[in-house]
């Protein structure tokens, strides 16, 4: 009898832990809107592939699970969560208050990163208030990258502020502009792989403080699937620890 | 100075857009269109006495391409010169390393050669038909006495057609002034460049920009009385007797 209970007592607690790790670590699929390059978009062969692809599927294998891809429109993407066409989104959403009220984010699992371009023998050392003292500076106008440069250097520098970036590219290309701070893969795409001039990449990039550049990309979840979204947190974790995130990252917006 | 800091920053504790830091950048923005506008009127000015003169000439090497700038200036959207003014003298090869650049480097020059030119050419055709408008009789009464070209331009024809130009003119000014607006596309920090910013940084357009089309009107009020005195004052013998 007492053997009897023993051993019910510990099937059961058997099947209680199976049956909570077989509801974290189920198949799930993952809706995505395509095209948003590089972060997801489409090989001339139909493959999926981008930042967001790549790094959901190393999640999934990190967490020992396959993972499908489900294309959604970005309007309807929130209620196909919500009507389980799909279990988690991972479609290059940033973070904000009003999509927290509907959906679970897990961690930021990228910032899309701002930097400062300066004509290639330009000698800004890594910029600050002295270096960039008396320096004419570009941005975007109305961009959040306005709003840091105005807050941070707008006293010690001249910012010009331009409505589009071919404008600005015009100036810097002219010789009117020191520096410009941009988005970093529109800078990229409109200075550094063109053939407007030779330009450089001042500093690192930059996405902190968080009340200009946002809080990030976080992978979307059902509110009640907190234990699917912890575990994508771990997952996460793990691949930054073992250089994977980096090397996928290093694939789609080159080294730091 | 101080005591009227505080109180500006206590009336305006509660509003979010009207700080004294924005009201700051439409205080510069103030400065610099009023700066702009008065510069190129006056040059303007000075620019399109000789050349309604040379319009009229007889000579058509003179007259031809003062016709022609006039044409031209006048045919063309003001943005568009800006534009061309602005991007085109980058297109000169070189101009870089020349002394011309350490001007047309900034902004505000090219705006202010654009603006210039532009309302030199409205101005000129202004003098001009005042000019041409001169009435026969006087001509003919200066040429009895034997006056020279010269001097009839400067006794006779030039001060009666300035003083017929005047409401043309105060309209010219007041439409310089607004057209001035565009100044922020080459970015000027002008009054309207304020309001974008502001308009950009806070998501408010109606604040902003209400709040600059009221600057913008005092503004042209101010010219407009200045005019209205001015006209007062030199054209009272053309009242009727008594009035």
């Amino acid at each position: 009898m007492q053997l009897h209970k023993i051993l019910s007592i510990g099937v059961f607690g058997a099947a209680l832990v199976a049956g909570s790790a077989s509801a974290e670590v189920r198949d799930i699929r993952i809706g995505v809107d395509v095209p948003y390059e590089p972060m997801e978009y489409r090989t001339p062969d139909g493959e999926l592939t981008g930042f967001d692809i790549d790094l959901g599927n190393a999640l999934c294998a990190e967490i020992g699970i396959d993972c499908e891809w489900v294309v959604q429109g970005w309007d309807g993407i929130i209620p196909g969560l919500m009507a389980r066409k799909y279990d988690a989104i991972m479609s290059s959403m940033t973070i904000n208050e009003q999509r927290r009220e509907q959906v679970l984010f897990s961690e930021p699992y990228i910032t899309p990163p701002s930097a400062w371009f300066a004509p290639g023998d330009a000698e800004i050392g890594t910029p600050s208030e002295e270096t960039l003292e008396g320096l004419t500076i570009g941005v975007q106008r109305g961009t959040l990258q306005d709003n840091y440069v105005t807050d941070l250097y707008g006293d010690v520098a001249d910012v010009n502020r331009y409505a589009t970036a071919d404008d600005m590219v015009l100036d810097m290309d002219s010789g009117r502009l020191d520096a410009v701070f941009l988005d970093f893969p529109i800078g990229k795409s409109t200075l550094l792989d063109s053939d407007a001039g030779d330009y450089k990449v001042v500093g690192k990039k930059i996405t902190e403080p968080k009340e200009y550049f946002g809080e990030g990309f976080g992978i979307a979840f059902r509110k009640r699937d907190e234990a699917l979204a912890e575990t994508f947190n771990e997952a996460l974790a793990e691949l930054k620890a073992n250089g994977t995130y980096d090397e996928i990252h290093a694939r789609y917006f080159g080294e730091e | 100075m101080e005591a009227l800091t505080s109180r500006l920053e206590a009336l305006l504790a509660d509003n979010s857009i009207f700080t004294l830091q924005t009201l700051g950048y439409y205080g510069e923005g103030l400065v610099t269109t009023v700066q702009l506008v008065f510069l190129s009127l006056v040059i303007g000015l000075v620019m399109a006495v000789p050349l309604a003169i040379g319009r009229g000439s007889r000579h058509r090497w003179i007259s031809l391409p003062i016709f022609l700038y006039c044409y031209v200036f006048r045919g063309t959207p003001l943005l568009v010169q800006l534009y061309l003014i602005y991007y085109g003298v980058v297109f000169v090869e070189g101009i870089q390393d020349t002394w011309l650049w350490v001007i047309l480097e900034k902004p505000f020059v090219p705006a202010l050669i654009a603006f210039t030119l532009n309302t030199a050419a409205y101005t000129t055709e202004i003098f001009r038909g005042a000019i041409k408008a001169t009435a026969r009789g006087e001509i003919e009464a200066a040429r009895a006495y034997g006056m020279s070209h010269g001097l009839m331009l400067r006794r006779i024809v030039l001060p009666s057609a300035f003083r017929r130009a005047l409401p043309a003119y105060g309209n010219e000014v007041i439409f310089m002034l607004h057209a001035s607006a565009i100044a922020s596309v080459v970015t000027i920090m002008d009054l309207t460049g304020a309001a974008r910013f502001v308009y950009a940084r806070f998501y408010a357009p109606f604040d902003a920009f209400l709040f600059v089309a009221a600057i913008y009107l005092c503004l042209t009020f101010a010219i407009l009385y200045f005019f209205r005195w001015l006209e007062r004052r030199l054209l009272a013998h053309l009242k009727p007797a008594g009035g």
